[in-house]
């Protein structure tokens, strides 16, 4: 299915064969990420491949019901003719463990635009939808996304090497104190505090402002594409089950009738095989919801990078301004003049100069203070600069994959709407054959 | 003369003419007469209130057996199957169309082309092209109901719209009307009685209606009157009619209940189209942002927007053709158990009468009162009637609902390869980029 060509980084295009499914679609997808091909990847196999409900005692100590999803893993090698593939390694882990692995992504690694998690909650939901996170159909959706993201990650040119990421995939116990003591939770507790301060920079980065606004509208065109889409298909179900009932009365009126009859009863089961078929049709749909999906929470991890980026320039400039003001005092303690006005030169007019000995630890303390400043503050460019760096390395990638994943989930929504029309046109062409027969 | 209960005449189907036994045959006469059989499209014989003979090839229904009595006995029973095509009999055409408005300074209204190709004798001319009002097809109808009225005459479309509610004048309600029409004429025109009915010549070739509506109406309450004065109560309604009447009561109720489903239907299709044509904004909208996405989001959009030109025609559709015919239908079915009344109140008289006279004969031996014999005749012309056009009604409601059916079919398979047109041509677009793409890349 793929015209993927060897050597070449092309779009993965299933254009061609308009009767693929959803899940060869995605098939396609992850065969595409394992072609870009990282380190990790060529030596694992991965996969999402169960979920079971479990219960417990949680944190609080009280039962509760959730489910853990199974990783397989298998070392990639090429088997030989009629050989068995090796059984894998698997793992259980449940959705708070994912939680906790992409938050120690996050802090890790604050230019990378980390891969999303499916959602928490079902969303966008359309009314015959469980909004249920127990129910199959959501955990299997789940349990699709699950696998998306550690392929996803798997196939980072950076987050892939990740140790941590490594043995989230293989050591089932230990993982969790593991990743606990690289004390990134401090981190992340500290990042969230500034990161929701208000701050404003003095000179903000074209790039990233240009970028910020982007996200934010992908952000509300795809949800309201979302939204749109989960009343759209409300309605289409109506649509297909109102036939339902001529069925029904197909059936009651064939009863009355002599020659009429049988094309109208065989009619009438048409009627019910359409009505029925809204089903399926739906629910291939939400696997192109699940992928405007992860677009829309990509989102969020990109607005992410680009506030990380502002807190960045923000401290740099702080620090900056420390160091200005720094020298500013140093030169009014060696001139003496006062230029600015500040506490300690009106307390020490109204009390009584300071004495020489004092000053001159004053200086010395403040000269300490400016070579560190100086220090500090090479460090934080040298920051900055990596950090932009290696950000738009991964902005650059994001979008190549974005322009590419979406413009693949576009085709397969061609193609799942032509198989919905293909599949009506032979309904009512057999039901028509039976109205022919009345 | 059979005494005790009347004697209903067996339904003779098929059988030839000189098996069926004449109902006054029972003990004096032995007249090889007529019943009517099987509707047919077959010549019959004009004048009936002369009984003058004419060229007769077969017999059909009349409405006086006394005429009957004076035809040719080279009457033969017309056994063809009465579903059999018989264009190759027809020789009376009519056409409904070309609606005009008419302003004057009294009233607006709308006139309808009718054209008639025949090669009767009846008409002067082969060819007639006149212009009609939906007036003067209520006073053809009213006709016919009162000179046949043991015939199912045909529905008209609904007489009276709400102003207000329904546009008289909008280029929907006419076509719909039109249509209506030319069925209702077509189905007169068909019938191998009442295509002969004068009315219907006159209808046809008079320039000017002449309408005397008045009478039409004196003739109604005459009618009314005579039943309320009968009073009559029906003893036992044969069997195959109370089929006929029980078949009408359902068949209406599934009638409605498909109109019922066919405008849910409608208007769950409406409220999709609403939410469907949002869908294709956001995708236009989203294109502002995106470069490389901007083809196959503005594909995506386009492919939408050609859904919605598909569903709205589809529901134009089924409103226009779908919808007015089923409704048509209903007022079939209640045309039809008007008559099946008619027959019940017809046969109830006789039944009265009978009794009435018997009492009397037993009395003072009085003889049978024509009065008696003529209701038996007008009882049985009723139900040989009603029966050849219920056979045909049946047969024609097969053929229309047929039609019907396999239309609404038609245009939802017709719907959804509009769709899928649209998108593969959005596939082949895409397909045809990424070609593009290649090529300039490769260079």
């Amino acid at each position: 299915m793929m015209m993927a060509d060897s050597g070449s980084i092309e779009g993965v295009a299933v254009i061609g064969n308009t009767d693929i499914t959803s899940t060869e679609a995605e098939n396609n997808l992850i065969n595409t990420m394992v072609e870009r091909g990282t380190t990790l990847l060529r030596k694992m196999e991965m996969n999402v491949t169960e979920a079971e409900k479990r219960t417990g005692k949680n944190t609080v100590n009280m039962q509760e019901t959730y489910t853990v999803y199974l990783i397989e893993t298998r070392p990639a090698e090429t088997l030989p003719e009629g050989g068995t593939p090796a059984t894998p390694d698997t793992l259980w882990r449940r959705y708070s463990e994912f939680e906790l692995l992409r938050t120690y992504l996050l802090v890790t690694y604050p230019y990378i635009i980390i891969p999303p998690l499916p959602e928490k909650r079902a969303e966008f939901v359309w009314h015959k939808m469980s909004a249920d996170n127990l129910d199959p159909d959501f955990v299997e959706r789940r349990r699709v996304g699950l696998e998306n993201f550690l392929l996803r990650v798997a196939s980072h040119p950076v987050l892939s090497n990740d140790k941590i990421f490594f043995l989230f995939l293989t050591e089932e116990k230990e993982w969790r104190e593991v990743v606990l003591e690289t004390g990134f939770q401090d981190k992340f507790d500290s990042r969230l505090k500034s990161l929701s301060a208000m701050f404003r920079v003095k000179n903000p980065d074209k790039r990233f402002t240009a970028l910020k606004l982007y996200s934010d509208e992908l952000n509300s065109v795809i949800s309201q594409l979302l939204r749109v889409r989960a009343k759209v298909a409300d309605r289409l179900y109506g649509v297909y089950k109102v036939h339902g009932n001529y069925g029904r009365v197909f059936s009651e009126w064939s009863a009355i009738e002599k020659e009429m009859g049988d094309g109208l009863q065989s009619a009438g089961h048409h009627m019910d095989t359409y009505a029925a078929s809204i089903d399926d049709i739906l629910e291939e749909e939400e696997h192109y919801a699940d992928q405007l999906k992860e677009y829309l929470f990509y989102t969020d991890a990109v607005r992410s990078v680009c506030r990380k980026h502002e807190l960045m320039q923000y401290e740099l400039e702080m620090v900056a301004q420390d160091l200005v003001q720094k020298k500013q005092q140093k030169e009014e303690l060696v001139t003496g003049t006062v230029r600015v006005f500040s506490l300690k030169g009106m307390t020490s007019k109204l009390f009584g100069q300071e004495s020489q000995e004092q000053r001159e630890s004053r200086l010395a303390a403040l000269e300490q203070s400016i070579r560190e400043g100086e220090e500090t503050l090479k460090e934080k460019n040298t920051e900055c600069q990596e950090f932009v760096r290696t950000a738009w390395e991964d902005i650059e990638r994001f979008k190549e994959q974005k322009d590419r994943d979406l413009r693949e989930a576009l085709i397969s929504y061609a193609i799942m709407q032509i198989s919905m029309c293909k599949k009506g046109i032979q309904v009512w062409s057999n039901a028509k054959e039976c109205f022919n027969k009345m | 003369m059979s005494v005790g209960a009347p004697r209903v005449l067996a339904s003779s189907g098929q059988k030839p003419i000189t098996e069926i036994l004449h109902p006054l045959s029972a003990a004096e006469d032995q007249l090889s007469g007529t019943v009517s059989v099987g509707g047919d499209k077959s010549t019959q014989e004009a004048g009936l209130t002369n009984g003058t003979p004419v060229e007769t090839s077969s017999p059909a229904s009349t409405s006086s057996l006394f005429n009957r009595l004076q035809l040719d006995d080279d009457l033969e029973a017309d056994v063809r199957d009465p579903y059999a095509e018989t264009t190759e009999t027809r020789d009376l055409f009519v056409t409904v169309d070309d609606p005009k408005k008419h302003v004057s300074t009294m009233e607006t209204y709308i006139t309808y082309r009718v054209s008639t190709k025949t090669s009767r004798v009846e008409f002067d001319l082969p060819d007639y092209c006149l212009r009609r009002r939906y007036q003067d097809f209520d006073w053809l109808r009213i006709k016919l109901e009162d000179s046949q009225p043991t015939h199912l005459i045909p529905p008209l479309p609904e007489k009276f719209v709400m102003k207000g509610v329904v546009d008289r004048f909008s280029e929907e309600f006419v076509e719909t009307r039109m249509k209506a029409l030319d069925k209702f004429l077509k189905r007169v025109s068909d019938h191998p009685v009442l295509s002969f009915n004068p009315h219907l010549n006159t209808f046809l070739t008079a320039k000017d209606l002449n309408k005397r509506q008045g009478l039409a109406l004196l003739t109604k309450v005459g009618e009314s009157v005579k039943h309320a004065a009968g009073g009559y109560k029906l003893r036992a309604r044969p069997a195959e009619f109370c089929a006929m009447g029980e078949y009408l009561d359902t068949f209406n109720q599934k009638l409605g209940t498909i109109d019922r489903i066919a405008q849910r239907i409608l208007k769950e299709q409406s409220e999709y189209l609403t939410e469907l044509r949002e869908y294709g904004t956001v995708y236009s909208s989203w294109v502002g942002s995106e470069e490389e996405l901007r083809r196959p989001l503005e594909g995506v959009s386009g492919s939408v927007t050609s859904c919605c030109g598909a569903l709205e025609d589809l529901g134009e559709g089924m409103s226009q053709d779908f919808l007015p015919v089923l409704r048509e239908y209903v007022l079939y079915v209640e045309s039809m158990k008007n008559v099946l009344r008619k027959r019940d109140q017809s046969q109830a008289e006789y039944e009265g009468r009978l009794e009435a006279a018997i009492i009397r004969k037993q009395e003072d031996r009085t003889p049978m009162p024509v009065e008696v014999e003529k209701c038996q005749d007008k009882v049985e012309c009723f139900n040989a009637d009603l029966k050849a056009d219920w056979e045909r009604w049946q047969s024609n409601k097969r053929q229309d609902f047929k039609q019907l059916l396999t239309g609404m079919a038609d245009k939802n398979v017709n719907h959804y390869e509009k769709c899928q047109a649209a998108w593969e041509s959005l596939i082949t677009l895409l397909q045809d980029k990424q070609t593009e793409d290649k090529t300039s890349e490769s260079n």
